[in-house]
């Protein structure tokens, strides 16, 4: 199952979804978030929503020098921690900007497809969907 | 509090000298929690008895609460400062990413002290505070397109706030607004002139902290139980769907809404501009404030014609809520959607308060029907129904193009003083009227108000409550008002939003306050509301402000509402309850 944007122009710019994320990776507030809405150029333009795609064949992991990105079943990436360096070139190497970085441990902070945020978004913008990318 | 919020940090911003300090506040934080309760302590801290409001010494205190960040609904600001209105308490709440923006900055507080020497803007991000040029954007026609210029500006997108006025709040008309995020307001009392003052065009604020909780699994499982609930809620409902003007219908139906500077109170017209119409034929979309799933922000999309070219048009799109529909609409006798939207639009870029600027302009069209004032004075005929006339109007008084504007641009009262016409001018306690006329709870309310606001006490809401029922006695009446005015006061300061009031009961907001470290029982929560409402009303009356004197228009009087003619003794006798509660 991965994380899908199912219908952007249903956003009002609540961003329950970005408050859920932080609070699922256990960071109330925001600062945890691995999803981002902003406006697409100040409120009367709508809404822009940033998620990870789940590609099949991940930039972020190609570009990653210590293998600390894996290839996730269904697409998407898993963080090795333990192996990061910090170096930044996932978050280069992201086109849509889904890679978020977590300055205190200065890590990227990757979306896991866990669903939370959809869950608690009140008018089906975010989904799940399954099958091949 | 638990251990690490930040907030209890205030940042402290002097203008004059360019500095920039914080001060931890436990102290403040944990008795008034935050909004209202602790904003007015810091306005009586740094607002001395006598302050010009439009001087430097005027501090402008923006305060948000423990719940916002963690919560949804917790999503006001509240600014507090001396109103160049009233001349006393100003108070406004607005929502917008502004609450969320302030507390993730790190802040629970700001406190803006003394005045730009040139135009300037602030940049709050987190811990970096930015003092920023703003000649370049004084006196731009819109107030979209600085909201624009800033955007481009700063970092932070999606994490921030902008809050800015337009050419109103330079041109120190009292009853100017701050505008954020481009569609929501902090609108009553004069913010927007304050700033000004200040030559202090906007500030930009962004962050993404993160929070402390006391127990990360209950506080998930909280938040879940107040979200199903939320998104359950026939309040939910109402506001997503229709939004804020799904009331003008009901209220013109009941008699309630007033038209034409309360000549009726409702009108067949009405119907044509009421919440179901205009999501018919105008609605483009709908916006939410940060943390808040119901969404009540209603746009249109107005798409005109460019008169002398073909094929040219625009599409601009203009918020619409139930105030602005009743001050700038019925008030006016505007019932064309068109029209509406375009005055709307008007106002919205001048960043003046929608709800004064109607009742002033509906004031000024009966003052020259009976000739108390000329054409020479109101330079265009003001008639009503008329859109482009009132535009005009909208220019002038924004421009303070002569001594009749310049009188007008400081309120009702004080152009009825000057012109005549007190009677018929719509003000209470000096702050113009809000849309309803639905019987002595609503007036009273205005009235006796810490911020003549209709969301002071909600008289409206009592008054069709007891719709068909015998007139509550006076004191009873008093006492509702006094215990919901002094309720609100600890929702107030917890920055939830009214609309959120019925999801919030004491129990929940107890639950909510263990999560974020406070232990607080119902009885310590209602007693914290009663004193802070005396400490506001302690400032107002510290500035002159004298309920017993107050005077109600006579023209509610003389207006039929649903529950009847009002009756002159029945007021009295309900203010002078209230007072004597008030000082128990």
């Amino acid at each position: 199952m991965r994380l899908n944007v199912v219908d952007t122009d249903r956003c009002i710019g609540c961003q329950l979804c970005m408050f859920a994320c932080s609070r699922s990776h256990g960071q109330p507030g925001l600062g945890g978030h691995r999803l981002w809405v902003r406006s697409a150029g100040g409120m009367e333009r709508g809404f822009v929503v940033i998620v990870c795609r789940a590609c099949a064949d991940p930039p972020c992991a190609a570009v990653c020098p210590n293998q600390a990105l894996v290839p996730r079943e269904g697409g998407g990436v898993v963080l090795k921690p333990d192996l990061c360096t910090g170096c930044g070139h996932c978050r280069n190497a992201c086109p849509i900007g889904a890679v978020g970085w977590d300055q205190e441990a200065q890590k990227p902070m990757i979306c896991i497809h866990c669903g939370y945020c959809a869950k608690h978004c009140p008018h089906e913008v975010l989904g799940m969907e399954k099958g091949e990318r | 509090m638990n251990a690490g919020d930040p907030l209890a940090d205030v940042l402290y911003i002097d203008l004059s000298r360019k500095k920039h300090w914080v001060e931890r506040r436990e102290d403040l934080f944990r008795t008034f929690l935050g909004g209202s309760g602790v904003a007015i302590k810091l306005l009586e801290e740094n607002c001395p008895p006598g302050t010009d409001p439009l001087s430097p010494q005027n501090p402008i205190i923006l305060a948000t609460g423990p719940l916002c960040g963690l919560f949804p609904l917790a999503s006001k600001t509240v600014a507090m400062f001396k109103s160049p209105h009233t001349g006393n308490l100003g108070e406004s709440h607005a929502g917008g990413r502004s609450a969320v923006a302030l507390r993730l900055a790190g802040y629970g507080a700001v406190v803006i002290l003394g005045a730009n020497e040139r135009p300037g803007y602030l940049a709050i991000h987190g811990d970096r505070i930015y003092f920023r040029d703003a000649r370049a954007l004084w006196g731009m026609g819109s107030c979209f397109t600085v909201g624009r210029i800033i955007r481009d500006n700063e970092p932070g997108p999606g994490l921030r706030s902008i809050m800015r006025i337009g050419r109103a709040g330079e041109n120190l008309i009292t009853y100017a607004a701050v505008t954020t995020e481009s569609y929501r307001h902090f609108g009553r009392l004069g913010l927007g002139a304050v700033f000004g003052s200040k030559k202090l065009k906007a500030v930009a604020i962004s962050g993404q902290r993160r929070l402390p909780v006391s127990d990360l699994k209950s506080y998930r499982s909280l938040y879940d139980e107040i979200y199903q609930a939320a998104v359950a809620s026939p309040v939910m409902k109402k506001y997503h769907d229709l939004g804020t003007p799904e009331n003008v219908a009901p209220l013109n139906k009941l008699g309630g809404l007033p038209v034409k500077n309360l000549a009726a109170a409702g009108d067949d017209g009405a119907e044509a501009i009421s919440g179901e119409r205009m999501a018919q034929g105008y609605l483009g979309r709908r916006l939410a404030c940060s943390h808040c799933p119901v969404g009540c922000i209603h746009i249109a999309a107005l798409r005109e014609p460019y008169e002398h070219e073909a094929y040219f048009y625009k599409t601009t799109m203009i918020s619409y809520d139930y105030e602005p529909t009743y001050a700038l609409g019925t008030m006016l006798g505007i019932f064309q959607p068109e029209d509406l939207l375009k005055i709307l639009d008007a106002v919205e870029r001048v960043g003046l308060d929608s709800m004064s600027t109607g009742v002033a302009l509906a004031w000024a069209t009966e003052a020259l029907e009976k000739g108390l004032v000329s054409e020479k004075d109101t330079l265009v005929k003001l008639s009503w129904g008329d859109t482009s006339g009132y535009r005009q109007a909208i220019e002038h008084l924004v421009l303070r193009s002569n001594e009749f504007y310049r009188v007008l641009g400081q309120g009702v009262r004080t152009a009825a003083s000057r012109y005549g016409g007190l009677d018929f001018a719509l003000s209470f306690g000096g702050n113009e009227m809000p849309g309803y006329h639905t019987g002595p709870g609503a007036h009273l309310g205005y009235l006796l108000g810490a911020r003549h606001s209709h969301l002071d006490s909600a008289g409206y809401s009592l008054d069709q409550k007891n719709l068909g029922q015998e007139p509550m006695a006076p004191e009873r009446l008093a006492r509702a008002l006094l215990s919901e005015e002094q309720w609100r006061q600890v929702l107030s300061s917890l920055v939830l939003c009214f609309f959120a009031r019925g999801l919030y009961q004491p129990e929940v907001v107890i639950k909510a306050l263990r999560i974020t470290g406070y232990e607080l029982d119902q009885e310590r929560l209602n007693l914290l509301g009663r004193e802070i409402h005396q400490l506001k009303y302690r400032f107002k009356m510290r500035e002159g402000f004298d309920p017993a004197k107050e005077k109600l228009p006579e023209r509610i009087f003389q207006t039929r509402t649903p529950a009847g003619m009002l009756d002159r003794k029945y007021m009295e006798e309900t203010i002078t309850s209230f007072l004597s509660l008030l000082n128990r």
